[in-house]
């Protein structure tokens, strides 16, 4: 059914294409049609980590939809000069909405959102926004604090250790959301990273996690895409956080809890925005209290006073009594960067590039 | 009678032509069942793979774009894999290149002028030799191997351009994200078509091709190259340094591979930004020896790879096709493509076993 | 405390190299033999694939190395009819087995992700690994640790010892004379071929069956490409490329270690074990034993006898 419009509009688009923007086949699509939606992912859907988790929410927009959309997806995409050719290609065959789920398509989804103006695109964890172009990010952090607390509570060195991938301010937010939040229980305690400079390589994140064992963590956070680091925990006989997605079947013994990410919610609501022609350019930053961020259920290794603080943080953090970056906040230099009472900015937040006292990095 | 298989004198044209036709179609044959067994409409999945692709002015303008790295690189390399000079490593030179360019674009970044492209595609180029010239300099001067140096390098170059983008030269604007600013017009190419990411460094990439073509044939320096690599006895003996030509084929493909990095940047990203490219070095290697390290050759390979490039991409939009799965079609294709090669070099032939008759 | 420490960073030492030592003698035996095959990264994640996928559906983890061998050899089988009986191209057929390689893989473990399989168990040898320090780091390794080095053992010694490794090696110096001698050359390439994938099959195998005993799309992360330049850097001796896989296997550990203890970019720490490879394998080229680094002299030269 779609093959033949698609081609026609394909052939079309070429022969726009020749002078000016290629429309797709916005407004040509009729009510009874289904909803053609795309996902762009910058990994394999089975990494089991980043990519996996925004899948789960593409395999839930199918689910509640049914035969009202028809759902695409692009993985492994590189982020280069390939992705703005794949987002084209999508926009071209026709689909109404296109999600973006990495951050560094943001340039090229920009350009194809405005040469497809009839078109919606929503982009994550960027920050360039247009008419047709929303924006869209999880308060990671917020689950990262959650991490930090049972950390600090279950530490008995009072060290962490965390296996991170490159000092975007994502991750280094992350980190330190994680330190502040165990050094509420435990003043002293230190978070030490090491970089493995890669997203996804299993055999490296391993070794990072080995190291930072060796070097006295009896706790183990990651912000890399595989399990490695909490097989590893595992076979160590330390704590250790999943990332992304609940790692519990890698690490049974080791894996506490992880910040799941939950794009699902988000997901579906867009589309039915479409469906109902009230989708409109927005910039949300959401977390815990929408849902777009959780936790992987607790281990029965937890005791129970430790779950009970953790869930306490977390639903204080939904209602906004508590905020993960309030102060007093100290860099690593010991210089005051928020005073007590003070909290982060959202835009401080999103630009973070400096390090807490207590981070060895 | 027997299947007797023997060297062709002289390759006919004909054969030079039908023999990537044979392969096609052996690939057609294959990638139907495999997508059958995937579960798809496998008529539908290949002409999205190899047709789609060509069907539209834009589809070629991308073509050109997904070429035009592949083709440049490949020309360079092909002047060294000729003297047997393994420079692997064209994806660090690349990567240096485009370091090179991007530091001409960021430090005039609040200028403008027509002087500011031409200097980038020198800066690109002279990135891409300095670092070629580190394997060549350790293989002339303490025979150390290239195949390693260069490969080495390449993930050196990466985490160098890691180090620049996380750092010092990041967007200020840009939420420190991994990003330089993004290049001003004076620093990004012309576009030769509107509507189209088709950049003037594609036409300079044919023009290269062509220049090596002429050098090849034409110009002593080709022969020279050539006798190096295959004779080294008589190369010695007519004069011809090898130690000159293992520089001499650093400094072209080092050069090229720089300046295919300038264009990347200046072309298609418009900035810097962690991952440059999508392993175009390497890729280059496959298309020059597929083209048979001839100019032309390489441009057709260069040409055939990126079908099977954005024709991947398509049948994943299409289709729904695997990622996974463009990979196997892909290395199917490759391999029939560098099979059939045997017929257009080796004559099948049944014959009566008692004719002894032809070269061996 | 200290001696703990130096047992563990070893351990973390031996299983970063192990992998590495796998592929690259077994691309050195190919590159004797006078062929150079690119697609370890390809024959290394098929080995890796097959090996998770049997030992979790049988059960049985050595059923699982075996499977992993075999698919390793059965790529390099591929490559080997292309390039020794088709006269293929062999760079070019080596690159294309990675790809082929990478995609089939993932293909097949598709159905293999977020399962995991107990890792193979250590092998204490009685006695000696008991010994402090030294023993649990030499004598308390699983079994392909051991078989990684036996292995190198084996393939020095079938290379300088045996009647067939110097027909090998004769065969990699000028096919045409050992052909004129009546070897069957294309016949020992093949095997020498076949012989590569399965290492190479092996050190994907230790990947994902012990290293991080899980499957996940393309995990060797480039293993392949580092194994191929440490048989360079080991000047095609299997004890030289042994050191080559240890050094680099031991700088990518030590580089972790020493972040935090230096503030410099974390990129300049991952670039650590590349350059160290580079500056070690020049300072002996400059030294003493430079006559002796020379390549097999047929390498990647194509072959036809004939007849």
């Amino acid at each position: 059914m779609t093959i033949t419009v698609t081609r026609r509009t394909f052939l079309a688009g070429s022969a726009a294409a020749a002078g000016t923007m290629a429309l797709g086949r916005a407004g040509t699509a009729l009510a009874a049609d289904p909803l053609p939606v795309a996902f762009v992912y910058t990994g394999p859907i089975g990494d089991h980590g980043y990519t996996f988790a925004h899948d789960v929410g593409r395999r839930a927009v199918e689910a509640h939809f049914g035969d009202k959309v028809k759902v695409t997806f692009v993985e492994n995409v590189p982020e280069g000069p390939d992705c703005e050719r794949v987002i084209r290609q999508l926009a071209t065959s026709g689909n109404q909405l296109i999600f973006s789920t990495s951050f560094g398509f943001m340039e090229a989804t920009l350009k194809v959102a405005s040469q497809f103006p009839k078109l919606k695109f929503e982009h994550a964890t960027g920050f360039k926004r247009a008419n047709n172009l929303a924006i869209y990010n999880a308060r990671f952090y917020e689950g990262r604090a959650v991490l930090g607390d049972i950390a600090g509570r279950m530490s008995k060195a009072g060290v962490a250790g965390y296996v991170a991938s490159f000092p975007i301010p994502e991750v280094v937010m992350g980190i330190n959301a994680f330190t502040l939040a165990a050094q509420k229980h435990n003043p002293n305690f230190k978070t030490k990273v090491i970089w493995a400079n890669t997203w996804y390589d299993p055999g490296k994140e391993s070794d990072a996690a080995k190291a930072l064992i060796d070097k006295g963590a009896d706790i183990i956070s990651q912000h890399t895409d595989s399990a490695a680091p909490l097989q590893v925990a595992e076979s160590r006989g330390v704590y250790a956080f999943g990332q992304a997605t609940d790692m519990t079947s890698y690490a049974p013994k080791a894996h506490l809890t992880a910040v799941v990410d939950q794009w699902a919610n988000y997901y579906i609501d867009r589309v039915q925005k479409v469906i109902d022609g009230a989708w409109t350019s927005t910039d949300i930053w959401w977390g815990f209290k929408e849902g777009l961020v959780g936790l992987a259920p607790y281990n029965a290794a937890m005791p129970a006073d430790v779950k009970a603080a953790a869930d306490k943080l977390k639903a204080d953090i939904t209602s906004g009594a508590v905020h993960p970056f309030t102060g007093p906040i100290k860099n690593q230099k010991g210089e005051v960067v928020y005073a007590a009472g003070q909290k982060a900015s959202d835009e401080e937040m999103l630009k973070m590039n400096w390090y807490v006292a207590g981070v060895e990095s | 009678m027997q299947v007797k298989v023997e060297p062709r004198s002289e390759t006919s044209r004909a054969v030079v032509y039908a023999t990537p036709v044979l392969a096609v179609l052996l690939t057609v044959i294959s990638g139907y069942f495999l997508f059958l067994f995937l579960g798809l409409a496998p008529a539908k999945t290949l002409y999205h793979f190899l047709i789609s692709p060509t069907l539209t002015f834009y589809g070629w303008s991308e073509l050109c774009v997904k070429a035009g790295p592949l083709v440049l690189i490949a020309t360079g390399l092909a002047v060294g894999f000729r003297a047997n000079v393994w420079n692997i490593g064209a994806e660090g030179q690349l990567t240096l290149g485009a370091i090179g360019a991007g530091g001409v674009a960021l430090a005039f970044w609040d200028q403008s002028g027509v002087w500011i492209l031409p200097l980038m595609c020198f800066a690109g180029v002279l990135g891409g030799m300095i670092y070629g010239a580190i394997p060549a300099y350790l293989k002339t001067r303490f025979e150390v191997s290239e195949i390693l140096t260069s490969l080495m390098l390449t993930y050196v170059a990466t985490l160098g351009l890691g180090i620049l983008v996380y750092g010092p030269w990041r967007d200020p604007q840009g939420f420190n994200f991994p990003q330089t600013r993004m290049f001003t017009d004076s620093a990004l190419l012309p576009l030769v078509l509107d509507g189209t990411r088709m950049h003037v460094g594609i036409l300079v990439t044919l023009a290269a091709a062509v220049a090596a073509w002429v050098l090849m044939t034409r110009a002593v320096i080709g022969f020279q190259v050539k006798v190096v690599g295959q004779a080294p006895a008589a190369a010695r003996f007519a004069g011809f340094s090898r130690n000159r030509t293992i520089w001499l084929s650093f400094m072209i493909s080092g050069g090229t591979a720089g300046l295919a990095g300038t264009f990347e940047a200046a072309g298609p990203v418009g900035q810097l930004v962690p991952h440059l490219t999508p392993g175009y070095g390497f890729t280059a290697i496959i298309v020059a020896f597929l083209g048979r390290l001839h100019p032309l050759g390489i441009i057709a390979a260069g040409f055939l790879m990126a079908i099977s490039y954005n024709g991947g991409e398509i049948a994943q939009v299409e289709d729904r096709l695997p990622q996974a799965a463009t990979g196997v079609f892909q290395g199917m294709l490759l391999f029939y493509l560098l099979a059939c090669d045997f017929l257009s070099r080796y004559r099948i032939r049944l014959a009566s076993s008692r004719r002894e008759v032809g070269p061996s | 405390m200290i001696s703990e420490s130096i047992v563990n960073i070893s351990a973390a030492v031996i299983s970063a190299s192990t992998p590495l030592l796998f592929a690259a003698t077994g691309e050195l035996v190919v590159e004797r033999s006078g062929v150079l095959n690119l697609g370890v990264e390809g024959m290394m994640l098929m080995g890796a694939v097959t090996g998770f996928a049997v030992a979790v559906s049988t059960g049985n983890p050595m059923l699982g190395i075996l499977a992993a061998a075999v698919a390793g050899a059965a790529l390099a089988l591929v490559f080997a009819a292309l390039t020794l009986t088709l006269m293929a191209n062999q760079v070019a057929t080596g690159l294309a087995l990675t790809i082929f390689g990478i995609g089939l893989s993932a293909l097949l473990g598709s159905g293999f992700v977020g399962q995991t399989v107990p890792a193979l168990p250590k092998l204490a040898l009685p006695g000696l690994s008991s010994l402090p320090v030294v023993g649990p780091v030499l004598f308390g390794q699983d079994g392909l640790v051991y078989l990684s080095v036996a292995l190198t053992a084996a393939t020095a010694w079938f290379l300088k010892r045996t009647r067939p490794g110097m027909m090998l090696r004769a065969v990699g110096e000028s096919a045409e004379s050992a052909h004129s001698l009546g070897l069957p050359v294309i016949r020992i390439r093949y095997l020498a071929t076949l012989f590569g994938g399965a290492a190479a099959g092996l050190g994907g195998a230790f990947l994902s069956l012990s290293y991080t005993p899980m499957w996940m799309e393309g995990m060797t992360s480039g293993r392949g490409w580092i194994a191929l330049a440490l048989v360079v850097f080991g000047s095609w001796r299997p004890w030289r490329v042994l050191a080559g896989a240890y050094l680099f296997g031991g700088v990518t550990i030590l580089q972790l270690h020493a972040q935090g203890i230096f503030s410099l970019p974390a990129q300049v720490f991952s670039m650590l074990p590349y350059l160290a490879t580079i500056a070690v394998l020049t300072i002996i080229s400059a030294g003493p034993w430079r006559g002796r680094l020379t390549a097999p002299a047929a390498l990647g030269k194509p072959f036809r006898p004939s007849v």
